[in-house]
Protein backbone atom coordinates (compact mmCIF):
# COMPACT_ATOMS: atom_id res chain seq x y z
CA UNK A 1 0.00 0.00 0.00
CA UNK A 2 1.56 3.17 -1.06
CA UNK A 3 1.19 6.57 0.67
CA UNK A 4 -0.16 9.55 -0.21
CA UNK A 5 0.24 12.37 2.09
CA UNK A 6 3.46 12.39 4.76
CA UNK A 7 3.27 14.64 7.18
CA UNK A 8 6.37 14.86 9.49
CA UNK A 9 6.52 17.05 12.76
CA UNK A 10 3.62 19.04 11.59
CA UNK A 11 3.00 21.76 14.23
CA UNK A 12 0.59 24.72 13.38
CA UNK A 13 -0.26 28.41 15.36
CA UNK A 14 -3.08 30.75 15.99
CA UNK A 15 -1.34 33.68 16.89
CA UNK A 16 1.16 32.69 19.95
CA UNK A 17 -1.11 29.53 20.39
CA UNK A 18 0.14 26.33 19.29
CA UNK A 19 -2.57 24.55 17.61
CA UNK A 20 -0.47 21.17 16.92
CA UNK A 21 2.30 19.88 18.42
CA UNK A 22 4.39 17.96 15.89
CA UNK A 23 2.03 15.40 13.55
CA UNK A 24 3.63 12.23 12.28
CA UNK A 25 1.24 10.64 9.82
CA UNK A 26 1.59 8.35 6.86
CA UNK A 27 -1.64 8.35 4.87
CA UNK A 28 -2.87 5.80 2.44
CA UNK A 29 -3.34 6.45 -1.20
CA UNK A 30 -6.78 5.60 -2.22
CA UNK A 31 -8.53 4.46 1.18
CA UNK A 32 -10.42 6.42 3.17
CA UNK A 33 -8.44 8.35 6.89
CA UNK A 34 -10.51 9.62 9.25
CA UNK A 35 -9.51 12.07 11.97
CA UNK A 36 -11.32 11.95 15.28
CA UNK A 37 -11.34 13.54 18.47
CA UNK A 38 -13.14 15.72 20.84
CA UNK A 39 -14.14 19.78 19.95
CA UNK A 40 -10.85 21.94 19.66
CA UNK A 41 -8.06 18.91 19.38
CA UNK A 42 -6.68 20.35 16.21
CA UNK A 43 -8.54 17.85 14.19
CA UNK A 44 -9.73 20.34 11.63
CA UNK A 45 -6.69 22.72 12.06
CA UNK A 46 -4.64 19.68 10.90
CA UNK A 47 -6.67 18.27 7.59
CA UNK A 48 -6.44 22.24 6.91
CA UNK A 49 -3.03 22.33 7.16
CA UNK A 50 -2.95 19.47 3.90
CA UNK A 51 -3.59 22.05 1.47
CA UNK A 52 -2.67 24.85 3.07
CA UNK A 53 -5.97 26.49 3.74
CA UNK A 54 -5.07 26.79 7.37
CA UNK A 55 -2.82 29.87 6.51
CA UNK A 56 -5.30 31.66 5.06
CA UNK A 57 -6.15 32.59 8.62
CA UNK A 58 -3.73 36.20 8.90
CA UNK A 59 -2.07 34.91 12.33
CA UNK A 60 -1.82 31.01 11.55
CA UNK A 61 1.29 29.80 10.78
CA UNK A 62 2.39 26.25 10.06
CA UNK A 63 5.61 24.86 10.02
CA UNK A 64 6.91 21.19 9.69
CA UNK A 65 6.65 18.53 6.31
CA UNK A 66 3.84 17.47 4.02
CA UNK A 67 4.81 15.60 1.34
CA UNK A 68 1.36 14.96 -1.18
CA UNK A 69 3.05 12.36 -3.85
CA UNK A 70 6.84 13.53 -3.27
CA UNK A 71 5.92 17.33 -3.61
CA UNK A 72 6.37 19.18 -0.37
CA UNK A 73 3.68 21.06 0.04
CA UNK A 74 5.27 24.16 2.29
CA UNK A 75 7.99 24.90 -0.76
CA UNK A 76 5.38 25.29 -3.64
CA UNK A 77 3.09 28.22 -4.58
CA UNK A 78 -0.24 27.40 -2.29
CA UNK A 79 -2.33 27.17 -5.46
CA UNK A 80 -0.60 24.78 -6.91
CA UNK A 81 -1.37 22.46 -3.32
CA UNK A 82 -4.96 23.18 -3.36
CA UNK A 83 -5.44 21.98 -7.12
CA UNK A 84 -3.74 18.73 -6.18
CA UNK A 85 -5.62 18.31 -3.10
CA UNK A 86 -9.30 19.23 -2.71
CA UNK A 87 -11.27 20.39 0.24
CA UNK A 88 -15.28 19.78 1.17
CA UNK A 89 -15.96 22.14 3.75
CA UNK A 90 -18.82 21.40 7.01
CA UNK A 91 -21.13 23.48 5.86
CA UNK A 92 -21.93 23.42 1.85
CA UNK A 93 -20.67 26.64 0.44
CA UNK A 94 -21.51 26.98 -3.56
CA UNK A 95 -20.97 29.94 -4.64
CA UNK A 96 -24.48 31.82 -4.70
CA UNK A 97 -24.50 33.79 -7.68
CA UNK A 98 -23.49 31.25 -9.86
CA UNK A 99 -25.30 28.27 -11.37
CA UNK A 100 -25.03 24.61 -10.65
CA UNK A 101 -22.99 23.98 -14.04
CA UNK A 102 -20.56 27.35 -13.03
CA UNK A 103 -20.20 26.26 -9.57
CA UNK A 104 -18.91 22.98 -11.07
CA UNK A 105 -16.65 24.74 -13.77
CA UNK A 106 -15.42 27.34 -11.44
CA UNK A 107 -11.93 25.53 -10.38
CA UNK A 108 -11.56 25.07 -13.83
CA UNK A 109 -12.15 28.40 -16.17
CA UNK A 110 -10.64 30.48 -13.24
CA UNK A 111 -7.73 28.64 -13.49
CA UNK A 112 -8.15 29.71 -17.58
CA UNK A 113 -10.15 26.48 -19.01
CA UNK A 114 -11.84 27.96 -21.72
CA UNK A 115 -12.91 25.13 -24.25
CA UNK A 116 -16.55 24.54 -23.57
CA UNK A 117 -16.43 20.85 -25.07
CA UNK A 118 -13.89 20.42 -22.29
CA UNK A 119 -15.85 22.26 -19.67
CA UNK A 120 -19.35 20.44 -20.50
CA UNK A 121 -17.66 16.91 -20.19
CA UNK A 122 -15.71 17.80 -16.78
CA UNK A 123 -19.05 19.28 -15.34
CA UNK A 124 -20.64 15.85 -16.58
CA UNK A 125 -18.60 13.94 -15.45
CA UNK A 126 -18.00 15.26 -12.18
CA UNK A 127 -21.75 15.78 -10.72
CA UNK A 128 -22.18 11.87 -11.95
CA UNK A 129 -19.38 11.15 -9.61
CA UNK A 130 -20.65 13.21 -7.16
CA UNK A 131 -24.22 11.37 -8.13
CA UNK A 132 -26.44 14.41 -8.42
CA UNK A 133 -26.08 14.51 -12.40
CA UNK A 134 -29.57 12.64 -12.62
CA UNK A 135 -31.37 15.39 -10.06
CA UNK A 136 -29.78 18.79 -11.67
CA UNK A 137 -29.12 17.51 -15.84
CA UNK A 138 -31.87 19.24 -16.64
CA UNK A 139 -31.28 22.90 -14.83
CA UNK A 140 -27.56 22.97 -14.82
CA UNK A 141 -27.91 26.46 -16.08
CA UNK A 142 -30.61 28.02 -15.33
CA UNK A 143 -30.68 26.82 -11.25
CA UNK A 144 -28.44 29.11 -8.89
CA UNK A 145 -25.99 26.31 -6.47
CA UNK A 146 -28.00 28.25 -3.25
CA UNK A 147 -31.32 26.72 -5.03
CA UNK A 148 -30.78 23.11 -4.05
CA UNK A 149 -31.30 21.26 -0.61
CA UNK A 150 -28.68 21.29 1.82
CA UNK A 151 -27.61 17.89 0.94
CA UNK A 152 -27.43 18.75 -2.98
CA UNK A 153 -25.54 21.64 -1.63
CA UNK A 154 -22.98 19.44 -0.56
CA UNK A 155 -22.71 17.00 -3.25
CA UNK A 156 -22.21 20.27 -5.47
CA UNK A 157 -19.18 21.30 -3.69
CA UNK A 158 -18.03 17.47 -3.63
CA UNK A 159 -18.39 17.70 -7.48
CA UNK A 160 -16.97 21.11 -7.82
CA UNK A 161 -14.19 19.66 -5.94
CA UNK A 162 -13.56 16.78 -7.96
CA UNK A 163 -13.71 18.86 -11.11
CA UNK A 164 -10.11 20.15 -10.66
CA UNK A 165 -9.07 16.18 -10.37
CA UNK A 166 -7.44 16.12 -7.25
CA UNK A 167 -5.29 13.60 -5.85
CA UNK A 168 -6.55 14.24 -2.39
CA UNK A 169 -10.07 15.13 -0.47
CA UNK A 170 -9.85 16.86 2.24
CA UNK A 171 -13.67 16.26 3.92
CA UNK A 172 -14.14 18.41 7.16
CA UNK A 173 -17.26 17.09 8.89
CA UNK A 174 -18.76 16.91 5.51
CA UNK A 175 -22.31 15.49 6.47
CA UNK A 176 -22.44 16.89 10.47
CA UNK A 177 -25.14 19.88 9.09
CA UNK A 178 -27.19 17.11 7.01
CA UNK A 179 -30.28 14.36 7.52
CA UNK A 180 -29.61 10.66 7.92
CA UNK A 181 -30.21 10.39 4.32
CA UNK A 182 -28.26 12.95 2.57
CA UNK A 183 -25.40 11.72 5.40
CA UNK A 184 -25.79 7.98 3.83
CA UNK A 185 -25.64 9.25 -0.07
CA UNK A 186 -22.27 11.60 1.21
CA UNK A 187 -20.88 7.81 2.71
CA UNK A 188 -22.06 6.14 -0.49
CA UNK A 189 -20.10 8.34 -2.47
CA UNK A 190 -17.03 8.52 0.25
CA UNK A 191 -17.10 4.59 -0.73
CA UNK A 192 -16.98 5.47 -4.78
CA UNK A 193 -14.31 7.82 -4.48
CA UNK A 194 -11.94 6.19 -2.41
CA UNK A 195 -11.08 4.06 -5.57
CA UNK A 196 -9.67 6.43 -6.94
CA UNK A 197 -8.38 8.94 -5.04
CA UNK A 198 -6.96 9.59 -1.02
CA UNK A 199 -9.89 10.75 1.25
CA UNK A 200 -8.91 12.28 4.92
CA UNK A 201 -12.05 13.05 6.50
CA UNK A 202 -12.25 14.34 9.55
CA UNK A 203 -15.89 13.53 11.87
CA UNK A 204 -17.51 13.74 14.78
CA UNK A 205 -19.40 10.63 14.36
CA UNK A 206 -17.37 7.52 15.53
CA UNK A 207 -19.74 5.16 13.62
CA UNK A 208 -19.66 6.68 10.24
CA UNK A 209 -15.43 7.06 11.05
CA UNK A 210 -15.79 3.46 11.22
CA UNK A 211 -18.47 3.26 8.20
CA UNK A 212 -16.59 4.58 5.88
CA UNK A 213 -12.55 4.64 7.04
CA UNK A 214 -9.90 1.94 6.88
CA UNK A 215 -7.74 4.25 8.98
CA UNK A 216 -8.63 6.34 11.94
CA UNK A 217 -6.44 8.42 13.85
CA UNK A 218 -7.58 10.05 16.79
CA UNK A 219 -6.64 13.31 18.10
CA UNK A 220 -6.28 14.92 21.68
CA UNK A 221 -5.28 18.86 21.98
CA UNK A 222 -2.94 19.03 19.55
CA UNK A 223 -1.58 15.66 19.55
CA UNK A 224 -1.77 12.73 17.57
CA UNK A 225 -2.87 10.00 20.10
CA UNK A 226 -3.45 6.85 18.54
CA UNK A 227 -3.13 6.28 14.99
CA UNK A 228 -3.99 2.47 13.08
CA UNK A 229 -6.60 0.34 11.62
CA UNK A 230 -10.24 1.46 12.00
CA UNK A 231 -11.15 -1.82 13.61
CA UNK A 232 -8.03 -1.70 15.85
CA UNK A 233 -8.84 1.60 17.24
CA UNK A 234 -12.76 0.81 17.96
CA UNK A 235 -12.06 -2.39 19.04
CA UNK A 236 -8.61 -3.05 20.97
CA UNK A 237 -6.92 0.50 21.19
CA UNK A 238 -3.86 0.62 22.76
CA UNK A 239 -3.96 3.89 24.17
CA UNK A 240 -6.08 4.13 27.73
CA UNK A 241 -7.17 8.24 25.93
CA UNK A 242 -8.99 6.58 22.85
CA UNK A 243 -10.35 3.75 24.63
CA UNK A 244 -11.91 6.74 27.17
CA UNK A 245 -12.80 8.77 24.13
CA UNK A 246 -14.51 5.93 21.68
CA UNK A 247 -16.43 4.37 25.29
CA UNK A 248 -17.92 7.91 25.44
CA UNK A 249 -16.29 8.94 28.66
CA UNK A 250 -14.99 12.26 27.63
CA UNK A 251 -15.37 14.35 24.39
CA UNK B 1 -61.70 39.00 34.93
CA UNK B 2 -57.62 39.97 35.05
CA UNK B 3 -56.97 37.31 32.04
CA UNK B 4 -59.34 39.47 29.86
CA UNK B 5 -57.95 42.58 30.85
CA UNK B 6 -54.33 42.10 30.62
CA UNK B 7 -55.60 40.47 26.82
CA UNK B 8 -57.37 43.70 25.80
CA UNK B 9 -54.38 45.62 26.87
CA UNK B 10 -52.00 43.86 25.03
CA UNK B 11 -53.99 44.32 22.16
CA UNK B 12 -54.20 47.79 22.52
CA UNK B 13 -50.22 48.13 22.75
CA UNK B 14 -50.09 45.85 19.32
CA UNK B 15 -52.68 48.21 17.75
CA UNK B 16 -50.28 51.64 19.05
CA UNK B 17 -46.95 50.36 18.13
CA UNK B 18 -48.27 49.29 14.58
CA UNK B 19 -50.28 52.02 13.77
CA UNK B 20 -47.03 54.39 15.03
CA UNK B 21 -44.60 52.17 12.89
CA UNK B 22 -46.95 52.64 9.72
CA UNK B 23 -47.70 55.94 10.43
CA UNK B 24 -43.58 57.06 10.68
CA UNK B 25 -43.02 54.65 7.34
CA UNK B 26 -45.55 56.77 5.75
CA UNK B 27 -43.93 59.98 6.74
CA UNK B 28 -40.78 58.45 5.43
CA UNK B 29 -42.24 58.00 1.67
CA UNK B 30 -44.43 60.94 2.11
CA UNK B 31 -41.79 63.48 2.05
CA UNK B 32 -40.69 61.89 -1.48
CA UNK B 33 -43.95 62.22 -2.79
CA UNK B 34 -44.13 65.32 -1.99
CA UNK B 35 -41.10 66.65 -2.77
CA UNK B 36 -41.96 64.99 -6.62
CA UNK B 37 -45.57 66.34 -6.63
CA UNK B 38 -44.65 69.78 -6.11
CA UNK B 39 -42.10 69.25 -8.42
CA UNK B 40 -44.71 68.46 -11.08
CA UNK B 41 -47.31 70.87 -10.52
CA UNK B 42 -44.84 73.79 -10.58
CA UNK B 43 -42.67 72.57 -12.92
CA UNK B 44 -45.03 70.32 -15.64
CA UNK B 45 -46.34 73.24 -17.26
CA UNK B 46 -42.91 74.50 -18.16
CA UNK B 47 -42.04 70.77 -19.83
CA UNK B 48 -42.49 70.91 -23.68
CA UNK B 49 -40.68 69.27 -26.68
CA UNK B 50 -38.12 72.42 -27.27
CA UNK B 51 -36.95 71.84 -23.67
CA UNK B 52 -35.52 68.58 -24.29
CA UNK B 53 -34.01 70.22 -27.50
CA UNK B 54 -33.27 73.53 -27.30
CA UNK B 55 -30.91 75.50 -25.30
CA UNK B 56 -32.11 78.21 -23.46
CA UNK B 57 -32.84 81.74 -25.40
CA UNK B 58 -32.27 85.33 -24.35
CA UNK B 59 -33.83 86.81 -21.69
CA UNK B 60 -37.62 88.02 -23.09
CA UNK B 61 -37.49 85.79 -25.87
CA UNK B 62 -40.20 82.57 -24.72
CA UNK B 63 -39.21 79.42 -25.56
CA UNK B 64 -36.04 77.60 -25.39
CA UNK B 65 -35.01 74.82 -23.32
CA UNK B 66 -32.26 73.19 -21.03
CA UNK B 67 -31.11 70.49 -23.81
CA UNK B 68 -27.72 71.25 -23.51
CA UNK B 69 -27.94 71.45 -19.47
CA UNK B 70 -29.42 67.97 -19.76
CA UNK B 71 -26.21 67.33 -22.44
CA UNK B 72 -24.40 68.77 -19.69
CA UNK B 73 -24.93 66.89 -16.67
CA UNK B 74 -25.05 63.47 -18.25
CA UNK B 75 -21.07 64.11 -19.58
CA UNK B 76 -19.86 65.02 -16.40
CA UNK B 77 -21.67 62.25 -14.73
CA UNK B 78 -20.30 59.80 -17.24
CA UNK B 79 -16.94 61.40 -16.87
CA UNK B 80 -17.10 61.41 -12.50
CA UNK B 81 -18.28 57.44 -12.64
CA UNK B 82 -15.26 57.01 -14.87
CA UNK B 83 -13.04 58.11 -12.39
CA UNK B 84 -14.75 57.70 -9.57
CA UNK B 85 -16.47 54.31 -9.50
CA UNK B 86 -13.20 52.17 -10.67
CA UNK B 87 -11.01 54.11 -7.96
CA UNK B 88 -14.03 53.64 -5.01
CA UNK B 89 -14.15 50.17 -5.89
CA UNK B 90 -10.70 48.99 -6.26
CA UNK B 91 -10.38 51.38 -2.65
CA UNK B 92 -13.53 49.26 -1.26
CA UNK B 93 -11.54 45.85 -2.05
CA UNK B 94 -8.39 46.97 -0.47
CA UNK B 95 -9.85 47.82 2.48
CA UNK B 96 -12.01 44.71 2.09
CA UNK B 97 -8.93 42.26 2.02
CA UNK B 98 -6.13 44.00 3.55
CA UNK B 99 -8.25 46.00 6.33
CA UNK B 100 -6.10 45.05 9.42
CA UNK B 101 -2.87 46.83 7.76
CA UNK B 102 -1.92 50.51 9.40
CA UNK B 103 -2.81 52.12 6.02
CA UNK B 104 -5.79 50.64 5.62
CA UNK B 105 -6.94 52.19 8.72
CA UNK B 106 -5.62 55.13 7.70
CA UNK B 107 -7.55 55.16 4.21
CA UNK B 108 -10.67 54.31 5.80
CA UNK B 109 -10.32 57.54 7.91
CA UNK B 110 -9.08 59.17 5.56
CA UNK B 111 -12.40 58.25 3.35
CA UNK B 112 -14.78 58.93 6.19
CA UNK B 113 -13.48 62.56 6.45
CA UNK B 114 -13.51 63.05 2.61
CA UNK B 115 -17.24 62.47 2.71
CA UNK B 116 -17.55 65.06 5.29
CA UNK B 117 -16.05 67.69 3.35
CA UNK B 118 -18.54 70.47 2.31
CA UNK B 119 -18.87 70.20 -1.44
CA UNK B 120 -17.91 73.82 -2.16
CA UNK B 121 -14.64 72.92 -0.82
CA UNK B 122 -14.53 69.98 -3.49
CA UNK B 123 -15.06 72.36 -6.15
CA UNK B 124 -12.31 74.81 -4.73
CA UNK B 125 -9.84 71.89 -4.73
CA UNK B 126 -11.22 70.70 -8.79
CA UNK B 127 -10.72 74.43 -9.37
CA UNK B 128 -7.15 74.32 -8.20
CA UNK B 129 -5.98 71.23 -9.66
CA UNK B 130 -7.92 71.76 -12.89
CA UNK B 131 -8.85 74.50 -13.98
CA UNK B 132 -6.38 76.48 -12.59
CA UNK B 133 -3.78 74.21 -14.42
CA UNK B 134 -5.89 74.26 -17.84
CA UNK B 135 -6.36 77.77 -17.37
CA UNK B 136 -10.09 77.25 -18.26
CA UNK B 137 -12.99 75.86 -17.26
CA UNK B 138 -14.08 72.58 -18.64
CA UNK B 139 -16.52 69.45 -18.62
CA UNK B 140 -13.79 67.60 -17.54
CA UNK B 141 -12.90 69.47 -14.51
CA UNK B 142 -16.78 69.69 -12.97
CA UNK B 143 -16.39 65.52 -13.51
CA UNK B 144 -13.15 65.33 -11.13
CA UNK B 145 -14.85 67.53 -8.85
CA UNK B 146 -17.75 64.85 -8.95
CA UNK B 147 -15.58 61.95 -8.84
CA UNK B 148 -13.52 63.07 -5.71
CA UNK B 149 -17.63 63.29 -4.10
CA UNK B 150 -18.24 59.69 -5.45
CA UNK B 151 -15.09 58.13 -4.24
CA UNK B 152 -15.84 57.99 -0.08
CA UNK B 153 -19.00 56.82 -0.70
CA UNK B 154 -18.10 53.91 -3.27
CA UNK B 155 -15.11 53.09 -1.41
CA UNK B 156 -17.25 52.50 1.92
CA UNK B 157 -19.94 51.06 0.45
CA UNK B 158 -18.06 48.44 -1.66
CA UNK B 159 -15.95 47.74 1.57
CA UNK B 160 -19.18 47.14 3.78
CA UNK B 161 -20.65 44.68 1.15
CA UNK B 162 -17.51 42.92 0.42
CA UNK B 163 -17.27 42.21 4.47
CA UNK B 164 -20.97 40.76 3.86
CA UNK B 165 -19.60 37.80 1.63
CA UNK B 166 -18.84 35.05 3.78
CA UNK B 167 -15.87 33.61 4.46
CA UNK B 168 -17.10 29.91 3.66
CA UNK B 169 -17.26 31.49 0.02
CA UNK B 170 -14.03 32.96 0.05
CA UNK B 171 -12.34 29.49 1.45
CA UNK B 172 -14.65 27.47 -1.53
CA UNK B 173 -12.79 29.67 -3.93
CA UNK B 174 -8.79 29.25 -2.77
CA UNK B 175 -9.30 25.50 -1.59
CA UNK B 176 -10.00 24.83 -5.57
CA UNK B 177 -6.55 26.51 -6.49
CA UNK B 178 -7.73 29.80 -7.36
CA UNK B 179 -6.06 32.64 -6.90
CA UNK B 180 -6.03 35.24 -4.32
CA UNK B 181 -6.52 37.68 -6.61
CA UNK B 182 -8.95 35.73 -9.39
CA UNK B 183 -10.99 34.48 -6.32
CA UNK B 184 -11.23 38.58 -5.54
CA UNK B 185 -12.59 39.65 -9.02
CA UNK B 186 -14.33 36.88 -10.21
CA UNK B 187 -16.08 35.03 -7.11
CA UNK B 188 -16.50 37.86 -4.26
CA UNK B 189 -17.00 41.14 -6.18
CA UNK B 190 -19.52 38.74 -8.28
CA UNK B 191 -21.10 37.99 -4.89
CA UNK B 192 -21.25 41.46 -3.32
CA UNK B 193 -22.46 42.70 -7.40
CA UNK B 194 -25.50 43.71 -6.70
CA UNK B 195 -25.06 45.34 -2.73
CA UNK B 196 -21.65 47.30 -5.19
CA UNK B 197 -23.95 48.30 -7.36
CA UNK B 198 -26.46 50.11 -5.22
CA UNK B 199 -23.54 51.75 -3.25
CA UNK B 200 -22.19 53.12 -6.62
CA UNK B 201 -25.62 54.34 -7.43
CA UNK B 202 -26.22 56.02 -4.03
CA UNK B 203 -23.05 58.09 -4.99
CA UNK B 204 -24.12 58.50 -8.29
CA UNK B 205 -27.49 60.06 -7.04
CA UNK B 206 -25.60 62.15 -4.52
CA UNK B 207 -23.55 63.64 -6.73
CA UNK B 208 -25.62 64.16 -10.07
CA UNK B 209 -27.38 66.81 -8.21
CA UNK B 210 -24.30 68.66 -6.79
CA UNK B 211 -24.13 72.98 -7.75
CA UNK B 212 -21.39 73.98 -5.31
CA UNK B 213 -18.41 71.96 -7.37
CA UNK B 214 -19.89 72.61 -10.32
CA UNK B 215 -19.61 76.63 -9.80
CA UNK B 216 -15.79 77.32 -10.59
CA UNK B 217 -15.47 73.88 -12.44
CA UNK B 218 -17.74 73.10 -15.40
CA UNK B 219 -18.92 76.92 -14.84
CA UNK B 220 -22.40 76.51 -17.15
CA UNK B 221 -22.84 77.50 -20.46
CA UNK B 222 -25.70 78.98 -22.50
CA UNK B 223 -24.87 77.15 -25.39
CA UNK B 224 -24.28 73.95 -26.76
CA UNK B 225 -20.98 72.50 -25.76
CA UNK B 226 -19.66 68.84 -26.69
CA UNK B 227 -16.11 69.08 -25.80
CA UNK B 228 -15.04 67.92 -22.38
CA UNK B 229 -12.17 70.75 -22.65
CA UNK B 230 -14.80 73.59 -22.67
CA UNK B 231 -17.31 75.02 -20.24
CA UNK B 232 -20.48 73.44 -20.37
CA UNK B 233 -23.90 73.59 -18.37
CA UNK B 234 -25.17 71.61 -16.04
CA UNK B 235 -28.62 71.10 -15.34
CA UNK B 236 -28.26 71.73 -11.28
CA UNK B 237 -26.03 74.72 -12.18
CA UNK B 238 -29.01 76.10 -14.95
CA UNK B 239 -31.69 75.85 -11.87
CA UNK B 240 -29.53 77.79 -9.97
CA UNK B 241 -29.04 80.57 -12.35
CA UNK B 242 -32.87 80.33 -13.05
CA UNK B 243 -34.27 80.12 -9.73
CA UNK B 244 -32.08 83.59 -8.35
CA UNK B 245 -33.30 85.36 -11.35
CA UNK B 246 -36.15 88.13 -11.66
CA UNK B 247 -37.92 86.44 -14.20
CA UNK B 248 -40.98 84.90 -14.04
CA UNK B 249 -40.45 82.51 -17.49
CA UNK B 250 -36.97 81.31 -16.19
CA UNK B 251 -38.54 80.40 -12.60
CA UNK B 252 -41.14 78.14 -14.25
CA UNK B 253 -38.04 76.73 -16.31
CA UNK B 254 -36.21 76.21 -13.20
CA UNK B 255 -39.07 74.14 -11.83
CA UNK B 256 -38.93 72.15 -15.09
CA UNK B 257 -35.57 71.47 -14.88
CA UNK B 258 -35.82 70.71 -10.88
CA UNK B 259 -38.48 67.93 -12.29
CA UNK B 260 -36.17 66.61 -14.86
CA UNK B 261 -33.03 66.20 -12.95
CA UNK B 262 -35.14 64.16 -10.49
CA UNK B 263 -36.44 61.97 -12.73
CA UNK B 264 -33.15 61.92 -14.58
CA UNK B 265 -31.44 60.61 -11.69
CA UNK B 266 -33.87 58.10 -10.68
CA UNK B 267 -34.41 56.86 -14.15
CA UNK B 268 -30.48 56.17 -14.47
CA UNK B 269 -30.48 54.56 -11.35
CA UNK B 270 -33.36 52.04 -12.13
CA UNK B 271 -32.03 51.61 -15.47
CA UNK B 272 -28.34 50.74 -14.49
CA UNK B 273 -30.18 48.67 -11.23
CA UNK B 274 -31.82 46.58 -13.97
CA UNK B 275 -29.31 46.29 -16.40
CA UNK B 276 -26.86 44.85 -14.22
CA UNK B 277 -28.81 42.82 -12.06
CA UNK B 278 -31.23 41.15 -14.92
CA UNK B 279 -28.41 38.30 -15.75
CA UNK B 280 -28.32 37.53 -12.06
CA UNK B 281 -30.18 33.49 -11.45
CA UNK B 282 -33.54 33.52 -10.57
CA UNK B 283 -33.06 30.94 -7.85
CA UNK B 284 -30.41 33.22 -6.58
CA UNK B 285 -30.91 34.30 -3.28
Amino acid sequence: MSTAVEVRNLKAWFGPTEALHGIDMSIASTHATAVIGPSGCGKSTFIRCLNRMHETNPEARAEGEVKIGGMDIYGVPAVDVRRRVGMVFQKANPFPTMSIYDNVAAGLKLNGMRDRRVLDEVVEHSLQQAALWEEVKDVLKKKSGASLSGGQQQRLCIARSLAVDPEVLLMDEPASALDPISTAKIEDLIFELKQKLTIVIVTHNMQQASRVAEFTGFFLMGSLVEFDRTEKIFTNPSDKRTEDYITGRFG
Amino acid sequence: MPNKYRKLRRQLMDYFFTGLAGSLSVVVVGALVAIFAYLVIRGAGALNFSFFTEPPRPVGEAGGGMANGILGSLMILAIASVFGVPVGIAAGVYLAEFGRHRLAKLVRFTADVLNGVPSIVIGLVAYGLVVIEQRHFSAFAGGVGLAIMMIPTVTRSTEEMLLLVPQAVREAALGLGIPQWRTTVSIILATARSGIITGVMLAFARVAGETAPLLFTAFGNQFWSFSPGQPIAALPLQIFTYAISPFDEWHRQAWAGALVLVILIVGTTTAVRFLFLRSTLGGAR
